[in-house]
């Protein structure tokens, strides 16, 4: 048996020397981020508020106009309007989270290789993470907020505590798309799998979750396809809390489902980012 | 500072470093020379401790990189072969930014950042952004960079690698202001003179083994000869001719444009040469320099 003395004594913290929290390894590139913000927030806001706005007044508005508000086939809803709010709102999300962990995240490796400048100081991969999904998330939850807040007159929300928690909800689908895109990023060698990425997964995602019409009209296998996919999980959550008709047994089913994909996601970042970066 | 026993990085089946033995002491200007491929942007990242050892031990500050990689980055200056300045930040920034990965409070990052651009001589450049600076200002504000947490030991891979001599001569000087600050300074390069300029005590890395060790002079000593008898016949002569001076130095090569005598008197050989009625088209007798010796241990074929 290897019998191994430390002259620092043993602690139960496995935690190397000089590692930091993970708090104080995100506040140390807080000064980073925010020049970020400032440089780029301008172009955010046309596409984090603008161009979600044109949609709700296109399809909300105008196109839903056309059609009947019947609660018992708007899952609940009584416009057409208030059907694809919540629904516009979480697939919304998850374009900020996909767009911001997608080619952000090769540049750092591969165009401005941030991450390896970063590396190079007491910072580790899981640090790098953290404040790179930070600031994502940051994005995501100030868009949709706004975004829930300019939705408020239209007098879509029937109770004022649904749109928080409905807020809540869409934040849970930027992390979980956050996370996982991240991951799918890090190990990305060119960004041809960015097209991909968008092509099959983020717009089918858009179109067929339920944001648009009730997975029911999918027909039956689709309607299960439809449900197998975590967006689904994210606008049936916030439109629950939107419509006022909540079934808490469901809302437990859809948070773990977000909260597992989004640790699922963190740990296999941290894990492809280490692999990519180690030379 | 740095201590390596039988240190080893492979890369899948590549062995990039092939078992080698270094240690650095507190104050002194270390190199790490050699072609490309020998091994010496491998050893440098793992001294960094962003590169996990394959196999051997190595202490940095006497701590292990395998366990205390933070606490040893966080004392380490690191200034690598390929820039890795943001480019989307401006000068200063780069320096503040990263002084606060370190942990150093604000007020004090701003301070050094203004020190660092004096330094690095491009304080009128602190609110540019880094993509108009040219390769020279690149290089210092790097250098600049590493030096934001006031680094125990700097590392420099290849740091004056595509500058103009102007810009390689004031990259030297501040180096050599670091060195006599008490910075222990690690330099891979594969310019002789700038090893000569700069290194205390080098190691000549080959295929990823340590050829061979010690101050520019002692290399010079043992793997040259004081002085070299450069001897310029006409084209395709000199093949012929190295048999008939071949006893007049320690050693002949014959190059396609010369023949290099080795010996400690060049100008003997010289005289001697033209008493055997051979007729130079040129003569020139210099002192040996480190790259004599470089060429002799890791060979005149090109590397990659």
């Amino acid at each position: 048996m290897a019998i191994t003395t430390r002259s620092s004594g043993a602690t139960q913290d496995a935690r190397p020397a000089g590692a930091l929290s993970a708090w104080e390894g995100m506040a140390r590139q807080y000064d980073y981020w925010l020049t970020v913000l400032k440089r780029t927030w301008r172009g955010g806001v046309v596409s984090s508020f603008l161009t979600p706005l044109l949609y709700v007044v296109a399809m909300g508005v105008l196109l839903g106009g056309f059609i009947e508000g019947d609660p018992d086939k708007l899952e609940g809803a009584t416009s057409y309007l208030a059907f694809v709010v919540p629904g516009l709102v979480a697939s919304h999300a998850m374009t900020i989270a996909v767009s911001e962990s997608t080619y952000p995240v090769m540049g750092a490796i591969k165009w401005h290789k941030t991450f390896y400048a970063q590396l190079a100081t007491p910072l580790a991969v899981r640090d790098l993470v953290n404040a790179f999904i930070g600031f994502v998330m940051f994005r995501v939850a100030s868009a949709c907020a706004v975004f829930m807040l300019v939705l408020a007159p239209f007098g879509v929300f029937t109770t004022w505590w649904g749109p928080i928690l409905a807020w809540l909800s869409q934040v849970l689908v930027g992390f979980a798309f956050a996370a996982l895109v991240f991951a799918y990023s890090a190990r990305l060698r060119s960004e041809e799998g960015f097209g991909v990425l968008f092509r099959l997964g983020v717009i089918p995602l858009t179109l067929f979750s339920g944001a648009f019409f009730p997975i029911g009209n999918l027909g039956p296998v689709l309607e299960w396809v439809a449900r197998l996919t975590p967006l689904w999980h994210g606008v049936s959550l916030s439109r629950m809390f939107c419509v006022g008709q909540v079934d808490w047994s469901l809302v437990l089913l859809h948070v773990v489902v977000l909260v597992t994909l989004t640790v699922v996601g963190w740990f296999l970042a941290v894990r492809n980012l280490d692999r990519r970066l180690e030379v | 500072m740095i201590s390596a026993r039988g240190l080893r990085k492979s890369f899948g089946d590549f062995e990039a470093v092939k078992g080698i033995d270094v240690e650095v002491r507190r104050g002194e200007a270390f190199g790490f020379l050699g072609p490309n491929g020998a091994g010496k942007s491998s050893t440098m990242r793992m001294i960094a401790s962003v590169s996990p050892v394959t196999s051997g031990e190595l202490r940095i500050l006497g701590m292990d990189p395998a366990t205390d990689g933070p606490a040893i980055r966080g004392r380490l200056g690191v200034c690598p072969q390929e820039d890795t300045l943001d480019n989307e930040l401006n000068v200063f920034d780069n320096l503040y930014i990263y002084g606060r990965y370190f942990g150093i409070d604000r007020a004090t990052c701003r301070e050094r950042a203004r020190e660092l651009l004096e330094f690095a001589q491009i304080t009128e450049k602190a609110r540019s952004k880094v993509e108009d600076l040219s390769g020279g200002m690149k290089r210092r504000l790097t250098i600049a960079r590493s030096l934001i947490n006031n680094p125990d030991l700097l590392l420099l891979d290849e740091p004056t690698t595509g500058l103009d001599p102007q810009a390689r001569h004031v990259l030297w000087d501040q180096l050599f202001r670091l060195k006599q600050a008490g910075v222990t300074l690690v330099i891979t390069t594969h310019y002789m003179d700038e090893a000569e300029q700069l290194c205390d005590r080098l190691v000549v890395m080959d295929k990823g083994v340590i050829a061979a060790e010690g101050s520019p002079r002692e290399l010079i000593g043992a793997h040259s000869t004081r002085e070299v008898a450069e001897l310029r016949f006409g084209v395709g002569e000199h093949e012929a001719l190295a048999g008939k001076v071949e006893d007049l130095g320690e050693r002949v090569e014959v190059l396609p444009d010369r023949l290099l005598v080795y010996s400690d008197h060049g100008e003997d050989v010289v005289t001697a040469v033209l008493d055997r009625g051979l007729r130079p088209l040129a003569t020139l007798v210099r002192r040996s320099t480190l790259e004599d010796v470089f060429l002799r241990l890791t060979g005149r074929t090109l590397a990659d």
